[in-house]
């Protein structure tokens, strides 16, 4: 009952932080000083032809009307087309932004993955070498610059090992010659859902890399995290009762510590979802990965403002879910939550 | 031969401004099958002296003593070994002891699997029992509850449901009445009493209330500055207190002077942690104190199971 309640207020104010970005949005592109006309009636135009476009797009109507036909018109899924390419930016999206979704849950997971149980470890062994070890990890891991670390692990894995695949999403002659069907757009579970396993490990391949390089920062912020507050959970009563309990190191230090600093780490998750997929940018484009990061970075370039503006509502909305599945699965963890 | 050894215990914790001396000179005889209370102040060593025989002192604290026995087994080797399996700990504020964000169920269950091979099914049975056996009136219920959703005095019970969980048959009781109500502090102490009858149960009971001790205990111990300065049965210890701390201890209780206008209090405070006491740690507050009582140890006086240090002839107190 109270975690009901609990979950309605947290979609409550979900959705007031929607609505707001969306006035943001419309706000943002009222004043930069660009004339989308001018770009929609495509290079050198004639007066006439900006005119024209002028009324096409409806830019002559009051301030609150345009609001409303954008908000209405955002609401809907339907985001307009590109003023580039013309082509509808709801079918880019379809293409890109499972792409982008697949690198940021897979590299976030991975930051957990590996943050987490190295944050326990070196809390464990607080000030000994593996702790030292840890935290040299961790600052090397948070300090290293994304382009580096990219170059870097292509050189390693892909040019000297020759293991992994250097860039794309899948090999040239899977998606030649035969290619996958689009189901849900995420190549893992697309692959799965169609029985090709050969494509799924292909497409993990190519996963990896970009990924590990996304995972980077958040794993290492995810073990500092995980490190301060296993180390101070682990001063308290309860554990020093578990201790007197008879329990095993490794059940004290997972089946009761870890789920109290499980808070702080869950808040992580939700912050480094949001910079997988914003900071998936850079790496987007070193890795060839066709996404979201790609395709906003090219409309940005040419002033595409209909492009822009979807791709902020697209991954304020993963933003915002992904936040309120954090909200849900703390509640879930400490009971205690729900009820403040 | 006592089911607990101590003689000369003392637990010196390094700092970078000295050693504490958080236990000097403790010496304690617990007899199987008996409630045996330790009283003292804040700072006396009485909780540093349970986490001693539970091996949970400090990273880097230095055990010493001449016997530090449990059922003839040295626990400056075997603490870790025995605790949780014959040595349990019912720990003073149940609140902080309880695992905030396991359910009950969980918790208990952890404590048992990890001490007896049984299936789920007798274990979560095992867990109920366990806490029918405290007195706690719908276990499931409280099974499927979080400890946010008890009363201190039902956190108490489950708690030490997990210590018989383990199937220890000593258990150290570190203050387990101070965070409760009188009332529900009292029914823990019965049930501690009950326990101790029905399931042949040996208690150390931590604690710096005298109420606790005349309430609960077969035997007292009287801690000061670290040291063990009087023992000996309950009664003996209250009506005839041999040492002039113990005295004083009593003086200041409530009803001990029930018409006074003010109630009586020691003057002077224990002394520090880190310092070196040549005589009587409590000669510099004690209303009798001679000369001698500040340059040298007190000795030993009474006899076997009766014994306080004092430099005051008997007789003379």
């Amino acid at each position: 009952m109270e975690l009901l309640r609990y979950i309605l207020r947290r979609m409550l104010l979900s959705a007031f932080v929607v609505v707001g970005v969306t006035f943001l949005v419309f706000v943002v592109a009222q004043v930069v000083p660009s004339d989308p006309a001018a770009l929609y009636a495509g290079p050198r135009p004639t007066a006439e032809q900006i005119e024209k476009a002028r009324q096409e797009l409806n830019l002559d109507a009051p301030l609150q009307a345009r609001f409303a036909t954008f908000a209405t018109a955002m609401a809907s899924g339907d985001f307009g087309i590109s003023y580039k390419s013309r082509r509808l930016i709801a079918e880019d999206l379809r293409a890109y932004l499972p792409a982008t979704l697949e690198l940021a849950v897979f590299s976030t997971g991975l930051a957990l993955l590996i943050g987490i149980p190295l944050g326990v470890v070196a809390a464990a062994h607080q000030g000994r070498w593996a702790d030292r070890l840890g935290s040299f990890g961790s600052i090397a891991a948070v300090a290293m610059p994304t382009f580096f670390l990219a170059m870097i692990l292509q050189l390693v894995f892909a040019q000297w090992l020759g293991i992994l695949p250097l860039s794309g999403r899948l090999s040239r002659e899977i998606a030649i010659s035969a290619p996958l069907q689009m189901i849900t757009g995420f190549n893992l579970i697309d692959a799965i859902l169609a029985g090709r396993f050969d494509v799924f490990g292909d497409a993990l391949a190519h996963l990896i890399l970009p990924a590990l390089t996304l995972a980077s920062y958040p794993a290492g912020v995810a073990m500092r995290l995980t490190r301060s507050a296993m180390i101070e959970i682990l001063e308290r009563r309860h554990i020093v009762a578990a201790r007197a309990l008879g329990l095993s190191e490794p059940r004290i230090l997972f089946g009761h510590a870890l789920p109290n600093a499980m808070g702080p780490a869950l808040t992580v998750i939700g912050l480094s979802f949001a910079y997988a997929l914003t900071g998936a940018v850079l790496v987007e484009i070193i890795f060839a990965w066709p996404g979201l990061g790609r395709y906003v970075s090219e409309a940005i370039l040419a002033k595409d403002f209909p492009v822009i503006a979807a791709v902020t509502m697209v991954v304020t909305i993963c933003y915002v879910v992904m936040n309120l599945l954090i909200d849900i699965a703390q509640a879930l963890v400490d009971p205690r939550v729900a009820l403040s | 031969m006592p089911l607990l050894e101590i003689k000369n215990l003392s637990v010196s914790i390094p700092t970078p401004d000295g050693d504490v001396h958080a236990v000097r000179a403790v010496s304690l005889d617990i007899e199987r099958g008996e409630i045996h209370g330790v009283i003292g102040e804040s700072g006396c060593g009485k909780t540093m002296t349970g986490m001693a025989a539970l091996g949970l002192v400090p990273k880097g604290a230095r055990i010493q003593a001449d016997r530090f026995h449990f059922d003839g087994e040295d626990l400056r080797e075997n603490a870790v070994r025995l605790r949780g399996r014959r040595i349990g700990l019912i720990s003073q504020d149940p609140a902080a002891a309880l695992n905030p964000v396991l359910s009950i169920a969980s918790q208990m269950d952890d404590v048992i699997r990890a001490h007896r091979d049984m299936p789920r099914r007798a274990r979560r049975a095992e867990a109920a029992g366990l806490l029918a056996a405290t007195g706690l009136p719908d276990p499931e219920r409280v099974l499927r509850s979080y400890p946010h959703q008890l009363s201190g005095g039902m956190q108490q019970r489950v708690v030490i449901a997990q210590a018989l969980a383990t199937g220890a048959d000593f258990l150290i009781a570190d203050e387990p009445t101070t965070a409760l109500d009188v009332s529900v502090g009292a029914q823990v102490l019965a049930l501690l009493r009950k326990l101790v009858a029905e399931r042949g149960l040996t208690v150390l009971m931590i604690t710096h209330d005298m109420d606790v001790i005349a309430e609960a205990c077969d035997r007292a111990t009287v801690l000061y500055a670290g040291r063990s300065i009087e023992t000996g049965p309950v009664d003996d210890v209250l009506q005839r207190p041999g040492h002039p701390y113990t005295r004083a201890l009593l003086a200041a209780l409530p009803d001990a002077a029930p018409h006074a206008a003010r109630l009586s209090a020691i003057e002077g405070s224990i002394p520090a942690p880190r310092s070196t006491i040549a005589g009587c740690a409590f000669a510099p507050r004690c209303p009798q104190a001679m000369p001698v009582c500040a340059a040298e140890p007190p000795p030993e006086r009474g006899n076997d199971g009766r014994r306080w240090l004092c430099h005051l002839p008997e007789g003379t107190r």
